[in-house]
C-alpha cells in the first residue's frame, strides 16, 4: 500500500464497451490504477476480465471507449503500440516456444545481435542476452534457469520468464491473467513475494485471479465485473473475502461443501504396485499402490512433479505402465487402450485442459462428444446424427451453466474457465464408475467451484468413485474422505480425511514422513 | 463472414497476379490486354476450348482434393505427384492387360488404381505412425520412388508400344471417355476427349465433404487433425487414423492419374520430368481453402490459366517461359493473402472487431 503513488495515473480505462457480435462482452467499463498498485480484476467465468485486458493490451480494439496512460489519450491498436506504452501481459495460456531455452523465448521479437561498429552482423548474442536476463532475474528475484529448455522447467517457471519477457521489453506496467491457477501454493507464495518487490521498485501491477484469498494477501485495490458489466471498485482492506463473493457472483456463495456421511463400499480400483515413467525415462511413479473404494472420493494431495501427471496417464492408457497392475471391477485394464479403458468405465477430467482436454477448433457440440461420438444417438453407424449432438450439447450447457448458450461456439472462443466447464459437463455425464478429477477447479470462479465440488461430492454419493488430483490443499481437505500422499512417485501415507489437518500434510507432502521412516531404518 | 472474407481475398489476388503478370508483359514488349485477351478467347472462344478446359482441371481437381483431406487431418501430403502417377500406371497395366466387358472393365481399372495409390499414400501414413518418420520426407521420397517404377515398367517389352517412347494403350473396354455417338450430334463440345473424369471428380469432392463433416470417421480425423494430444485422450486412435488418412488422400490421387489416362491419354509415356499433376494440386489445395468444394473451382481456374496461358505462345509468339512466369506470379499471389492473413492476424483481428479468436 506504501508503495502507491496516488498522484499518477497510470492506467485509465473510461467507457469500454466491446462487443463480439451481438455479444457485450465489456459494457461501459471504467477502471483506473495508480502507480505502485497492485489493482486485482475480480469475476466470474465469462464476465470479461480477460476480454478488458486484450483490450487495453491492443488484441482487441475496443468498441467503444478511451485509454488513458500515465494521463495520454492513446490508442492501443496493436501489442507493439502497448508494449512501447510499457504494457506487457502474461496470458491466461502461455505462449512460450517449447523447444527453445528460456534466454531465446525471453529475447524472440527483441533479439539482441553482434554489432560491429555501426554495422549490424545479424549474429545473434546469446552470451550478452544471457547477461542481461540474468541482472533482470537478480534485480526482481526471479530466479529462473537462462539456459534451460522450456519443456524441462516447471509450470511456476514457466511463468516467470512470461514475466520476465515482458521486463525485458521494459514494461512498467504488468498485466498478469490468472497467474496463480497453475501453481502451487509454494509458487503461489513466491509470485506474491515477486509482485511486491516489482511495486516496491515502482512498476504496477493488474492481476486477474478468482482466489479471494490471495486478493486478501496481495492486492491494494480490487474491480469486480460482472456479466460485462463493472460493479464496483474496492479497497481490499475494507472488505471480507465473503463481501468480494457476493459482489462477484451476486448472491450468498458456500464456501464449505455440504457432504453427507456414507460407507464407502467394495474395491472398485486397485493399483498395485506401478511403474510408470516419465519423459526422461526416469520411473516418475515408483511402485505406487493404492485401492480406492464405490463411494467414497480419494484426494491425492502432493506438491507438482512428484507423479501426478504421468499417474493419471498411466491409469487411463496413455503412458505405459512398466510393471505392476492395475485392476477396474476385477478385470486387469494395465496397458489398455484409452478406448477400451473409457469403455470400462473410467472417466478423466485432464490437467491439461488446452492439450487433452479439447480440440480447440471444434465447437463446443462437438467436444462434449469426443468420447462417444461412435455411440448411439450421436451416430448412427459410420452418420453423425447432428441433431442428436446438438440437443445433447444443448442440454449441458444448460446443466453446467455454460456461456454463452451457443453450442456453435468454438471451443476457443471460451473463456477459460467456460472451458473447463465443458470438460467437466463431459466427463461427469459419462457416469463413469471411477471419475480422475485433476485440478477439476483450476481457473473456476467460487459460484463454479461450488457447482463442480457438488457434481463430484454427488457422484460419491450415488456409489461411484473419485479420484481426485489437486494442489489446492483446501480443496482436497474439503472434498475428500481419504487423503492419499504421494512424494517420489509413492503413496507415502493415507489419511482420513478428518483427522488430517494442514501441517500434518504439508510435512508429509514435503517427503517429511519418508525421512523418519530412513532415520528409524 | 469468414467465408466471404476469403472469396473476396481470393479474388483481389487474381486481379493482382493478373495486373503484375500485364506489367511483365509490357517490359517485354507483348501487348498484355492482347495477351489476356487470347487467353480468354482460348478458354471460352468455343465450345471445345470449354471441354478441353475442363478435361484439364479434372486432375487439379482430383489432386487438390487430396492434399485438402490430408490437410484437414494434420497432414501434409507432398506425395499428390507420386500417387498420381501410381494411379495412372496401374489403370494403364489394368487397362491394357485385362479383359474384361466395357463399363465393368473400366470400374475395375479405376478401382485398382484406387487401391495401388492408397497403398502407396499409406505407406507414408504407416512410416510415420509406426516410426514417427515426417510424412512430407516420405512422400517426396516416393514421389521418385513412383517416377522411377512407371518409367522402368513403361521399358518393359511385353507393356511397351513398339517404336514410342509410351506404354500400350489401353482396350477401348477399359475407356471412360463418352461414347462418340454420343458427341457428334452436340457439336463441337465433344471434338475433345470428353469423358466422365469431370463427374467422378464433382462427385469425389462431395463425397469428402461428407466423409469429413457427417461420418464418425471425418470426426475422427478432424479432431487428430487438429489435436492429436486430445484425441488420443478420448479414446481416438491417432495412428490407425494417420494411416487411414494417408490411404484415403492417396487413393483421390490415384483416382486423378487413373482418370487422366482411362479418359484422356489411353497410356503413359516415359518420363522425363514429373509432370506436376501432384505438386499443382498443393496450389489448388490452397486456393480452394483446403475445403473439397472449393477445390473445384480452384482446379478449374488453374486449369483454365493454363490451357488458355499456353494459346498465347502460338498466336502472339511470345515464348512459352512467359507464360509460365504470368502463370507463376497469378498463383503466387493467390496464395499471399493467405500468408498476408497469417502475418497480420493480430491487424485484422483488430479491424473485424476480433471476430478472429486467438487461438492459444
Ligand atoms: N474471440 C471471441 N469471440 C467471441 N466471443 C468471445 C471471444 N473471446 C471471448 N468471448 C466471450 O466473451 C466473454 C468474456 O470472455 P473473457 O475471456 O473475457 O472472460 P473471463 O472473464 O476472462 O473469464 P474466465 O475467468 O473464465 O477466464 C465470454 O462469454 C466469451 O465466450
Ligand atoms: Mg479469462
Amino acid at each position: 500500500m506504501n508503495n502507491i503513488d496516488f498522484s499518477t495515473k497510470v492506467i485509465e480505462m473510461k467507457g469500454i464497451t466491446k462487443k463480439f457480435g451481438d455479444f457485450v462482452a465489456n459494457d461501459n467499463i471504467d477502471l483506473t490504477v495508480h502507480k505502485g498498485e497492485i489493482h486485482a480484476l475480480l469475476g466470474e467465468n465469462g464476465a470479461g476480465k480477460t476480454t478488458l485486458m486484450n483490450v487495453l493490451y491492443g488484441l482487441y480494439l475496443p468498441t467503444e471507449g478511451e485509454i488513458f496512460i500515465n494521463g495520454e489519450k492513446v490508442q492501443i491498436t496493436n501489442p507493439n503500440i502497448a508494449i512501447e506504452k510499457g504494457i506487457g501481459m502474461v496470458h491466461q495460456h502461455f505462449m512460450l516456444v517449447d523447444k527453445f531455452t528460456v534466454v531465446e523465448n525471453i529475447i524472440l521479437g527483441k533479439e539482441t545481435t553482434v554489432k560491429k561498429g555501426n554495422w549490424n552482423t545479424g549474429h545473434l548474442d546469446i552470451k550478452r542476452a544471457t547477461k542481461e536476463v540474468e541482472e533482470l532475474s537478480r534485480k526482481y528475484g526471479l530466479y529462473v534457469d537462462p539456459n534451460a529448455k522450456i519443456e524441462d522447467i516447471t509450470v511456476g517457471m514457466q511463468q516467470r520468464v512470461e514475466i520476465l519477457k515482458a521486463l525485458y521489453r521494459g514494461a512498467d506496467i504488468l498485466i498478469l491473467d490468472e497467474p496463480t491457477a497453475v501453481l502451487t501454493p509454494q509458487e503461489i507464495e513466491e509470485l506474491i513475494q515477486i509482485m511486491k518487490s516489482l511495486t516496491g521498485q515502482g512498476k504496477t501491477i493488474i492481476i486477474i485471479t478468482h482466489k479471494l484469498r490471495e486478493i486478501k494477501q496481495a492486492a491494494d485495490y480490487c474491480t469486480i465485473i460482472r456479466r460485462g458489466k463493472k460493479i464496483d471498485t474496492v479497497k481490499v482492506s475494507d472488505v471480507s473475502e465473503k463481501d468480494l463473493a457476493e459482489k462477484m457472483v451476486g448472491r450468498q456463495v458456500n464456501f464449505v461443501v455440504d457432504k453427507k456421511d456414507i460407507e464407502k463400499g467394495e474395491v472398485v480400483l486397485n493399483i498395485d504396485n506401478i511403474v510408470i515413467k516419465d519423459n526422461r525415462d526416469l520411473n516418475a511413479v515408483d511402485g505406487l499402490s493404492l485401492e480406492l473404494h464405490k463411494g467414497e472420493i480419494l484426494g491425492i494431495a502432493g506438491v507438482d512433479g512428484n507423479g501426478q501427471s504421468e499417474l493419471i496417464e498411466g491409469l487411463t492408457g496413455l503412458r505405459p505402465v512398466e510393471s505392476g497392475k492395475i485392476i477396474l471391477n476385477g478385470e486387469d485394464i494395465t496397458n489398455k487402450t484409452p478406448k477400451y479403458i473409457i469403455e470400462r468405465g473410467i472417466s478423466t477430467i485432464p490437467e491439461d485442459r488446452q492439450r487433452r482436454g479439447l480440440v480447440m477448433d471444434f465447437s463446443m457440440a462437438e467436444n462434449f462428444i469426443l468420447e462417444k461420438y461412435h455411440k448411439e444417438p450421436f451416430s448412427h453407424g459410420n452418420k453423425l446424427n447432428h441433431d442428436e449432438i446438438r440437443k445433447h450439447a444443448k442440454e449441458l450447457i444448460d446443466k453446467f451453466d455454460v456461456r454463452p448458450r451457443n453450442e456453435d461456439q468454438l471451443a476457443k472462443a471460451l473463456s477459460g474457465g467456460n472451458q473447463q466447464k465443458v470438460i467437466i459437463a463431459r466427463e461427469v455425464t459419462n457416469d463413469p464408475d471411477v471419475l480422475i478429477a485433476a485440478q477439476p477447479t483450476r481457473g473456476l470462479d467460487v459460484g463454479a467451484i461450488e457447482f463442480v465440488h457438488k457434481s463430484l461430492v454427488e457422484q460419491r454419493d450415488r456409489g461411484k468413485a473419485v479420484l481426485l488430483i489437486s494442489f489446492e490443499l483446501d480443496e482436497i481437505m474439503n472434498l475428500s474422505d481419504r487423503i492419499a500422499v504421494i512424494f517420489d512417485g509413492k503413496i507415502v501415507a493415507i489419511l482420513d480425511a478428518n483427522k488430517a489437518d494442514e501441517k500434518t500434510l504439508g510435512y508429509l507432502m514435503a517427503g517429511g514422513g519418508v525421512d523418519d521412516e530412513r532415520k528409524q531404518a | 463472414m469468414m467465408k466471404e472474407n476469403r472469396l473476396k481475398f481470393t479474388i483481389i489476388a487474381i486481379l493482382i497476379g493478373l495486373v503484375i503478370g500485364a506489367i511483365i508483359l509490357l517490359a517485354v514488349g507483348y501487348n498484355p490486354l492482347e495477351a489476356y485477351g487470347i487467353m480468354i478467347a482460348g478458354v471460352f472462344g468455343s465450345p471445345k476450348y470449354i471441354s478441353w478446359t475442363i478435361i484439364k482441371s479434372t486432375p487439379l481437381i482430383l489432386t487438390g482434393i487430396s492434399v485438402a483431406f490430408a490437410f484437414k487431418t494434420g497432414l501434409f501430403n507432398i506425395g499428390a505427384e507420386g500417387q498420381f502417377i501410381i494411379g495412372a500406371l496401374v489403370a494403364t497395366l489394368a487397362g491394357y492387360f485385362l479383359h474384361l466387358p466395357p463399363v465393368l472393365h473400366a470400374i475395375v481399372a479405376l478401382l485398382l488404381a484406387c487401391l495401388a495409390a492408397a497403398l502407396w499414400g499409406g505407406f507414408a501414413g504407416f512410416l510415420k505412425s509406426k516410426f514417427g518418420v515426417n510424412e512430407v520426407i516420405t512422400t517426396i521420397m516416393l514421389n521418385w520412388i513412383a517416377f522411377y517404377l512407371s518409367n522402368f515398367l513403361v521399358y518393359w517389352d511385353k507393356f511397351k508400344r513398339p517404336n514410342s517412347e509410351a506404354s500400350q494403350k489401353i482396350l477401348s473396354s477399359a475407356s471412360i471417355a463418352f461414347p462418340k455417338e454420343f458427341g457428334s450430334s452436340l457439336g463441337s463440345f465433344f471434338n475433345a476427349p470428353v469423358n466422365f473424369g469431370f463427374i467422378i471428380a464433382i462427385l469425389v469432392a462431395f463425397l469428402i465433404k461428407y466423409v469429413l463433416n457427417d461420418t464418425t470417421l471425418g470426426y475422427e480425423l478432424r479432431a487428430v487433425g487438429f489435436n492429436k494430444d486430445a484425441a488420443e485422450y478420448g479414446g481416438i486412435n491417432v495412428k490407425k487414423n494417420t494411416i487411414t488418412a494417408m490411404m484415403i488422400a492417396g487413393a483421390i490421387s490415384g483416382l486423378a492419374g487413373a482418370v487422366h489416362v482411362l479418359g484422356v491419354t489411353n497410356e503413359i509415356s516415359i518420363l522425363s520430368a514429373m509432370e506436376g499433376n501432384g505438386f499443382d494440386g498443393m496450389a489448388v489445395s490452397l486456393i480452394g481453402g483446403n475445403s473439397p468444394i472449393g477445390c473445384i473451382f480452384a482446379g478449374l481456374l488453374f486449369g483454365a490459366l493454363k490451357y488458355g496461358g499456353y494459346k498465347i505462345q502460338p498466336i502472339m509468339g511470345a515464348p512459352s517461359e512467359i507464360i509460365n512466369i504470368v502463370i507463376g506470379i497469378i498463383v503466387f499471389f493467390i496464395a499471399m493473402p493467405k500468408m498476408i492473413e497469417g502475418l497480420t492476424t493480430i491487424r485484422s483481428r483488430r479491424k473485424r472487431g476480433g471476430e478472429v479468436e486467438r487461438s492459444k
